[in-house]
């Protein structure tokens, strides 16, 4: 039984043959409205969620399965005080996969310890969010049609933000990707990151403050929020949300075929003028979310079509 | 300064000056009910300085604790005042609650029962890293 703690679990073989089954999804939809029937989806969400909750359910109901759970600790036996072990013991007893979200941690890898279930991590506090980065990866694959010798900017909040972490780590792993790291000092990408994925590859990049310097480079922009809740103080979250927002005049520095991409929620980071800019794919990657997940559940539930 | 030579024990030599009362505590030896003897900033002639602990117990101690302390310590066993055996010591793969993860975004700063358990992840840097959130231990 696999399990997706991190998006370093997929070899890049298996990522590869998951975007090949979530083109073939897109493309066929009524060829898998059936491929889950009779399973069950349990979404275990100790954090609240719009978006990941949704998409998860989304791809299950569109594959004929059913789907149980719950959207926030308050209503699950979390409240209390029962643990992630036992939770997830009675649990994988309900259902056939889980996709769980939780505030802390490490959280989904002590759920895969003791499940008799496929789980999938839906997010664990600054860590990891493996759906995320296949759903970052599924639109770079659409807009790009490869994923080498791409120059990707990742602007924000790369100290606390897991998609970045997840994103450089998938990335490092095909040939001629160049990084350019946009934050303010305070949210520098932590050097394990740099440590782990982009130094023993030998890889180009560079750090910049500045989002004009640097934005006629870029071939994929990944815009992220900078995130209240992983803030203890607040005065360091008001100092630092605004650090940098999209705008237009921006925009005219870029090339024009460059991607913008953004896991969202979205703030203020990017002003709602560009929405509209073709150049802007953050609608669309949202909706590739639901075919990726949906390739992952069939994979980790063993099912073909 | 003398200590006594012990008769039945252990004595963990070679420690790099400095870490030897890291060791005690993480050894839990404080709370052992024989002689324990600290000896601090020891001459050397190959370290310059070292500390040495010595046990004046047959008790047994966690190699694992010393591996990660410090992996070029010697562990002598005594018997019967003369030395039984020379342990050979090594850093950990694993270590399992020796030491706690200070992340206070990780599961286990919520869920007490959990195991504290970190992995080596880079032996050349002696990088230990907590299992669930891979914060790394300072």
């Amino acid at each position: 039984m696999k399990n997706v703690i991190n998006i370093m679990d997929l070899s890049v073989d298996e990522i590869e043959q998951l975007i090949h089954c979530a083109d073939d999804i897109i493309d066929n939809p009524v060829k898998y409205q059936d491929a889950c029937r009779h399973k069950i989806l349990a979404t275990l969400f100790f954090e609240p969620s719009t978006r990941t909750r949704l998409s998860f359910e989304s791809a299950m109901l569109s594959l004929g399965g059913n789907v149980l759970g719950f959207s926030e600790a308050s209503s699950s036996s979390a409240s209390k005080g029962e643990s992630v072990a036992d939770t997830i013991s009675v649990v994988s007893g309900y259902a056939d996969i889980i996709a769980m979200r939780h505030p802390k941690e490490g959280a989904p890898l002590v759920a895969s310890m003791h499940s008799a279930v496929p789980i999938i991590n839906a997010g664990d506090g600054g860590h990891y969010h493996p759906t995320q980065t296949l759903t970052d990866l599924l639109t770079i694959h659409h807009e790009k049609g490869h994923f080498d010798n791409l120059t990707i900017g990742l602007c924000g909040d790369l100290k606390f933000g897991r998609t970045v972490h997840s994103l450089i780590g998938a990335m490092s792993r095909y040939p001629g990707v160049k990084f350019v790291l946009i934050s303010p000092e305070e949210l520098k990408l932590p050097s394990f990151v740099k440590q782990e994925y982009i130094k023993p590859r030998g890889i180009e990049y560079r750090q910049s403050t500045s989002l004009e310097d640097v934005i006629g480079d870029l071939d994929i922009l990944y815009m992220t929020r900078v995130q209240k809740e992983r803030f203890f103080n607040e005065e360091d979250y008001l100092r630092l949300k605004d650090s940098y927002i999209l705008t237009e005049d921006k925009m005219k520095l870029a090339r024009n075929d460059m991607c913008i991409l953004h896991p969202l929620p979205r703030v203020n980071e990017i002003s709602v003028a560009i929405d509209s800019d073709p150049r802007a794919c953050y609608f669309r990657q949202a909706h590739y979310g639901r075919y990726v997940r949906m390739a992952l559940i069939m994979k980790l539930l063993g099912v073909k079509v | 300064m003398n200590i006594d030579s012990i008769k039945n024990g252990i004595v963990i030599d070679h420690i790099a000056a400095g870490l030897g009362m890291k060791l005690y505590f993480l050894l839990g030896l404080d709370s052992l009910d024989c002689s324990v003897a600290i000896i601090k900033n020891a001459p050397s002639s190959k370290m310059g300085k070292k500390d040495i602990i010595k046990i004046d117990s047959c008790t047994s101690v966690n190699f694992d604790v010393i591996g990660y302390v410090d992996p070029h310590a010697t562990v002598n066993i005594i018997k019967d005042s003369k030395l039984a055996e020379k342990k050979t010591i090594a850093m950990p793969e694993t270590l399992t609650n020796v030491i706690k993860c200070k992340n206070p975004r990780c599961i286990t700063s919520v869920e007490q029962e959990l195991p504290h358990i970190f992995k080596l992840t880079d032996r050349q840097e002696k990088i230990y890293r907590c299992a669930y959130c891979e914060t790394k231990i300072n």
